[in-house]
């Protein structure tokens, strides 16, 4: 295996990684965008929808119990996110500070949650035998190349959650409203969106995101009460990097987060990419703090 | 911030709770130990059942008469997977309930945080778990695994099976770093080929750049010194990779019984272990041990090397203190190097004079029920070495009595 193998080999792994911090990040961008809310219980509905998608390989076992695991998660997170939304984040919406106090208490209830009803020690999604394959090459320039089924399969639900989402943002009726409220939620308000149930909306697609992103983690790692806390960092860092609220930087930060570490690792371990990594954030918003992308709106100019 | 608060709210209230069992407790015929675990946080999974071993040891004493005719009244603290609670309650335990000894700690990093506090109070530590070495303190007895008595071993054992290029990979502390060293030490001293070291912070996720390196590197065997849930993503990912431990061997020297259940058995299938002591050891000591545990515990809870030192360490230090008739903490350690080997789960066991315990070293294979066949035994039990001599050249672990 040469020295290309490795290094394609990684940028596949620099992919596999971006559509795993962009399914995780997504949520937090479209709602810190729109709301101004950082939800620190963010993690937690990755985590929800990891023990879903285990519940439903209970109910629904066999080779395509994951396939009814990821819709079912998407709705059981929404749902999730939306109580949230409704209890607790839109009565503190205008004091930022206490939502992030709020959150946190909401993130410390659901990994207690969790950890009382499944055991502290996590429960095992075992991917079905269609996903359990390889793909290798031998011979050629790329002999000794191997791309798992289940990296590929993640990145196709990325492409179709991110292709979804443009979409609905671009096309519909519904995207209209949210790009309205987005650019100016008074005027918006004032024309008769209601920002409201916008708001509410939004924040349960953001939800429901992560709940899918719970599931094909699922595939890769075990599933345990803290295993939201393993990948808010890394979605925060893609949100402050891709710049706030945006669907397209969201996905270019984290391709740019994935390769970057992808490819530092060739040369360093896990941990010392991960230092590389902070500092090349750091030095990216320092020429550019608006991120990636800007978005203009009023909610995020005051 | 948030956190400090949080804490100084829970220690608040858990120094409280502690202040009143402690005030239940002064009978003249009773004598003070304490438990020191993480009964919360990310290490409770492993350290709740060595917990409940030392208590089984406790309550089996005093069930037969006590020692030196007192009964133990065991005081349980929570460690809560942080160095510096397990620096504070050790304080607590010693200074505030006048505890003679306190059995506990798991991590490096908690015994490295608890031995200022043992040294400068003068009181006793009964550490359980396998570590790095390179330490070699009088306030410690030091009953898990020395480097020469499991990664060593397991290095031998490899070259024996013919293997020639290693990978080492490891959680990134303490640990897995020094252990690692002492390894590559050995490797280049043997002039085999070293393919590879690489580590992920504790409770990483992401393998799929160390698999890359790893199949790029193509070694024969992987040492995996993995901590916790990080273990479950390895396995997961080298399975999707096409690289199931049947391809690759994985040798891991923190995945026991209950890691290998909590994992789910079929992942980890056909991987190696090296311990000092396995659940399926076939003796008539350990299949008592083994019923009196899951008698009380469950009849599917599995047993760990860790848990077996935790309740030998009780039942050495009874010994200890009815040889030297007294609970004085210098006199038991004198005693405790003393004594003749005692039956135990894991075979006689005895702690040489530089109180870390002489061991018999054993490799395993995980079968699909998430317990070990035992594949290789060392000669005979090995003498512990804190400070091993390639690595270490010079340093020598003498202690007083």
């Amino acid at each position: 295996m040469g020295e290309l193998t490795l290094f394609v080999g990684q940028i596949f792994n620099g992919f596999s990684v971006a559509s795993l911090f962009v399914l995780s990040a997504l949520g937090l961008a479209l709602s810190f965008g729109l709301m101004r809310v950082i939800n620190m219980a963010h993690g937690e509905m990755l985590m929800l929808g990891g023990y879903l998608a285990y519940l439903t390989l209970m109910v629904v076992p066999g080779p395509l119990g994951i396939l009814v695991a990821l819709p079912v998660a998407f709705l059981g997170a929404g749902l999730v996110g939306a109580l949230l939304e409704a209890t607790v984040i839109h009565r503190l919406s205008s004091r930022p500070l206490d939502t992030l106090l709020a959150t946190w208490g909401v993130s410390l209830i659901f990994q207690q949650g969790a950890r009382n009803i499944f055991g502290a020690i996590g429960v095992d999604v075992t991917a079905p035998a269609w996903l359990n394959h390889t793909i290798s090459i031998s011979g050629g320039p790329l002999d000794g190349l191997t791309l798992p089924a289940t990296r590929i399969f993640i990145m196709g639900v990325a492409v179709l959650v991110l292709g979804g989402l443009a979409l609905l943002l671009a096309k519909t009726r519904i995207g209209l409203l949210v790009r309205a409220v987005n650019q100016d939620r008074e005027t918006a308000a004032a024309m008769g969106v209601n920002a409201r149930k916008v708001d509410l909306m939004v924040f349960a697609l953001g939800t429901g995101v992560a709940g899918l992103a719970g599931v094909v983690l699922a595939l890769l790692g075990p599933v345990t009460p803290n295993v939201g806390q393993s990948y808010i960092v890394p979605a925060f860092l893609v949100v402050i990097l891709g710049g706030l609220g945006s669907l397209v930087g969201t996905a270019i930060a984290s391709l740019i987060i994935g390769l970057f570490s992808a490819l530092v690792q060739i040369y360093v371990d896990v941990s010392l990419s991960q230092v590389l990594l902070l500092v090349f954030v750091i030095a990216f918003i320092q020429f550019r703090p608006q991120g990636v992308i800007a978005v203009r709106s009023r909610a995020l100019d005051s | 911030m948030i956190t400090k608060t949080s804490r100084v709210a829970i220690l608040a209230a858990a120094l409280m709770a502690g202040t009143v069992l402690s005030g239940m407790a002064h009978a003249a015929d009773t004598v003070k130990v304490g438990v020191l675990q993480s009964l919360s946080g990310t290490m409770a999974i492993s350290e709740v059942t060595v917990k409940n071993a030392e208590m089984m040891a406790i309550d089996e004493i005093n069930a037969s008469g006590g020692v030196l005719g007192k009964q133990i009244v065991p005081v349980v603290e929570d460690g809560a997977s942080d160095p510096a609670i397990f620096a504070q309650k050790a304080t607590k335990l010693v200074q505030d309930d006048e505890v003679v000894t306190v059995f506990g700690g798991w991590t490096s990093a908690s015994r490295k945080a608890m031995l200022p506090v043992f040294q400068r109070l003068k009181s006793l530590l009964w550490y359980p778990v396998q570590f790095e070495g390179n330490e070699c303190s009088p306030a410690i007895m030091y009953s898990g695994a020395q480097p020469n008595q499991q990664m060593l071993p397991a290095y031998d054992w490899a070259k024996e099976k013919g293997f020639k290029t290693f990978f080492l990979l490891g959680s990134d502390y303490v640990f897995p770093r020094t252990a690692n060293l002492i390894a590559k030490k050995h490797i280049e001293k043997d002039k085999l080929t070293l393919a590879g070291e690489e580590y992920v912070p504790l409770g990483g996720t992401d393998f799929s750049a160390v698999i890359a390196k790893i199949q790029a590197a193509k070694p024969d065997v992987i040492f995996s010194t993995l901590n916790g849930d990080s273990n479950v993503s390895f396995f997961k990912q080298m399975g999707a990779a096409g690289l199931p431990s049947a391809k690759l061997p994985v040798m891991s020297f923190s995945i026991g019984e209950q890691e290998a259940q909590a994992m789910g058995p079929s992942l980890v299938e056909g991987s190696y272990a090296a311990w000092n002591y396995f659940q399926s050891i076939d003796t008539p000591e350990n299949k008592k041990f083994v019923a009196a545990y899951q008698a009380k515990f469950g009849a599917n809870a599995a047993v760990t090397d860790p848990m077996v030192h935790g309740y030998i360490d009780v039942y050495v230090w009874k010994a200890a203190v009815e040889k030297a008739g007294t609970f004085d903490a210098k006199k038991v350690r004198a005693a405790a190097v003393e004594l003749a080997a005692l039956p135990s789960p894991m075979g006689p066991v005895k702690f040489a004079r530089n109180q870390s315990l002489i061991q018999t070293a054993y490799i395993g294979e995980l079968d699909p029920k998430g317990q070990f066949k035992i594949l290789w035994t060392s000669k005979g039990a090995i003498d512990p070495e804190p400070y091993d001599p390639v690595a270490f050249p010079g340093k020598k672990c003498v202690i007083k009595h």
